[in-house]
């Protein structure tokens, strides 16, 4: 029991238990089943860039990924477009997501490695070239999903939606890679001391490479389910994943200044990031009041978190 | 000869670059080149130049603040309603936001708390009260603000001396000023700050104080050039500003930042995004050319600070 409490995961699904008990109470258990599905299905969109958000920021102070909104509206816009409403392309519509991840993710490393530009500066001018690739493919066209995918993305599978039980299985490999790989304790290694990491014959440079490409891979596969999910890809579908994936990835219990990460805490952040504004809607506060509501209660889950860690 | 400072090599960059610039500019709109012309091209500087000062002192502290842009937006909503309608109640909501900045930054020291975080959940709570304070784009600008951002002083048009003006104070208060230095070893060693006998808190807070006191001049500056005001107004300046100051020869950590650098840093994008439009690059590009201007100065700065090196061995 004790080192369960101890675990800085737990308190992100305390946090998300408790609003959504309180977002029931109001609505008196009517929607209760609803309210699950829908939680456990936007929840998985942020898991899954959370979890390759997480593994860039174990890398260590100054690693963040910004070109992860531009990614998931670029892939999503491609590869709808490619797809074209037809069954038969969904095989090589995913390809083709996943080559927009692997083909941002390499850009953003060279950016960094060769130009020595900060990661942050690096995915930020990134992002403006991916963005407007976005635009200029999309030109205000909305391409319906494949019927397939459609039907794939918003179904459910023993009541559970189908898009939280891929994000589940990329959570449980994540976390093996994480914690019971050799590349996942290099990543850490390097997060709490890169100079250290690097006098112990860590391939420093592989593991980030490897860390930005899969980062921007999960992005773009986050890209591609989201399009299909809410039937087309939209210039703007990505915008709100920036702050998403660092907040959840915080929220979770992981370390921002790197070394130390934590898998299953992205879905306790993530579900009660989304439950937190479900709560607000349904209490029926205003636009404004709600988005304070969700600012102070993102400091106050910090704050809380951060006092129960050990003095550094 | 004498060797140029390190310092200075790295000031020489983005002034190099906003001269390019503007020499390209002029080579391709040569009418450009007269006092409504600049005055055109570098109005929107003052408000800028503003921001990144203010993303550059919090940076200054080894911090980052993501809701720059919101804020900003904020105090641009307030400005255009209540600075003209109750300017004494205006400007107390306007003071009690600095004041949040600054215990929001001696909570950030006290709790160890990380400032990206924070500030991407004030991003939340600017922009709900933004949207509370005006919830409709509109308002009007008060009219000495009006007055003073549509002057027109002789030989130099407002937005490039106003950003010289602003450089010029920014790099007093944070470069020579003892405060300055004690900010500025806050980033660089905080523990041997703190062993000097002075308190990291206090340093911390009064840095997010002179930040948002910057960032309140931003908006109010911007209401009075755009003479109305919404609550996403000022969204992007968030990364601008973050851009700017890295583009002046700043850097995320250790306290290494340059005032006047950081004011030429903005300048610099601002003047690309006229660039790229008398290039007539199509809108669909005109991001991603930003962005590759971003990554064109940035190496640049890789083969000046190799150049630098080489020079210094032999």
């Amino acid at each position: 029991m004790k080192a369960l409490l101890r675990k800085p995961w737990l308190w992100s699904f305390v946090a998300a238990t408790l609003v959504w008990l309180a977002t029931i109470l109001a609505t008196g258990g009517a929607s209760t089943i609803g309210l699950t599905q829908a939680a456990l299905t936007f929840a998985a969109f942020s898991v899954i860039v959370g979890t390759g958000q997480m593994f860039v920021i174990t890398l260590g102070p100054g690693n963040i990924d910004l070109a992860i909104p531009a990614t998931i509206t670029l892939s999503g816009t491609v590869s709808l477009k490619y797809m074209n409403t037809s069954d038969a392309l969904i095989l090589p519509g995913i390809g083709i997501a996943i080559g927009i991840g692997l083909a941002i993710g390499v850009l953003n490393y060279a950016l960094i490695k060769a130009l020595r530009i900060p990661p942050i500066i690096a995915t930020l001018a990134m992002s403006f070239v991916i963005q407007s690739a976005a635009i200029a493919t999309n030109r205000g066209l909305r391409i319906k999903p494949p019927p397939a995918m459609a039907e794939f993305s918003t179904g459910l599978t023993l009541g559970i939606p189908n898009v939280a039980l891929l994000a589940a299985a990329i959570t449980v490999v994540a976390w093996f890679i994480l914690n019971r790989t050799v590349y996942g304790r290099w990543i850490s290694a390097i997060g709490q001391s890169r100079p250290a990491a690097r006098m112990a014959g860590i391939p420093v440079d592989g593991a980030r490479f490897a860390t930005y490409v899969l980062c921007a891979v999960l992005a773009a596969v986050c890209g591609f389910l989201l399009a299909c999910f809410s039937g087309g890809a939209a210039l703007n579908m990505g915008s709100e994943y920036l702050l998403i994936s660092i907040a959840v990835v915080v929220i979770g219990g992981t370390s921002v200044a790197g070394g130390n990460s934590n898998v299953p805490g992205i879905w306790g952040a993530s579900l009660f990031m989304f439950l937190v504004v479900s709560m607000l809607n349904t209490y029926g506060f205003e636009a404004g009041y709600r988005l304070i509501s969700t600012g102070v209660i993102i400091i106050g889950v910090i704050l809380l978190a951060s006092g129960r860690r050990p003095a550094q | 000869m004498k060797r140029p400072s390190p310092e200075a090599l790295r000031l020489a960059l983005p002034v190099l670059a906003l001269v390019a610039l503007l020499i390209s500019v002029f080579v391709m709109r040569p009418n450009v080149m007269s006092y409504n012309g600049m005055h055109l091209l570098f109005k929107l500087g003052i408000p800028i130049a503003l921001a990144t000062l203010a993303q550059m002192i919090i940076m200054s502290v080894n911090d980052l603040d993501l809701s720059m842009g919101s804020f900003v937006s904020f105090v641009a909503c307030v400005a255009a309603t209540w600075l003209v309608d109750a300017p004494l109640i205006g400007a107390a909501m306007l003071l009690a936001a600095i004041a949040a900045y600054a215990a929001l930054g001696m909570m950030i020291c006290y709790r160890g708390l990380p400032s990206i975080v924070v500030t991407l959940g004030m991003s939340f709570v600017w922009a709900g009260l933004a949207v509370l304070v005006l919830p409709t784009p509109g308002g009007t600008a008060p009219v000495w603000v009006k007055a003073v951002m549509s002057a027109r002083p002789t030989m130099v048009p407002i937005g490039i001396a106003g950003s010289a003006v602003i450089a010029v104070v920014a790099h007093f208060i944070i470069m020579r000023s003892s405060f300055g230095v004690l900010i500025r070893g806050v980033g660089g060693n905080e523990r041997s700050v703190a062993r000097a006998g002075w308190s990291v808190l206090w340093a911390r807070g009064a840095a997010y104080a002179t930040a948002a006191a910057f960032a309140v001049a931003s908006g109010i500056t911007l209401v009075g050039l755009m003479t109305s005001a919404d609550a996403n107004i000022a969204l992007r300046y968030t990364l601008l500003s973050i851009a700017g100051v890295i583009l002046g020869g700043g850097e995320f950590t250790g306290g290494r930042v340059s005032a006047v650098g950081a004011v030429f840093g903005a300048l610099t994008l601002l003047l690309a995004g006229s660039f790229l439009t008398f290039l007539k690059v199509p809108s669909d590009w005109q991001i991603g050319a930003q962005g590759m201007i971003l990554i064109v100065i940035l190496a640049l700065r890789v083969l000046l600070e190799r150049f630098e090196k080489k020079g210094r061995r032999t």
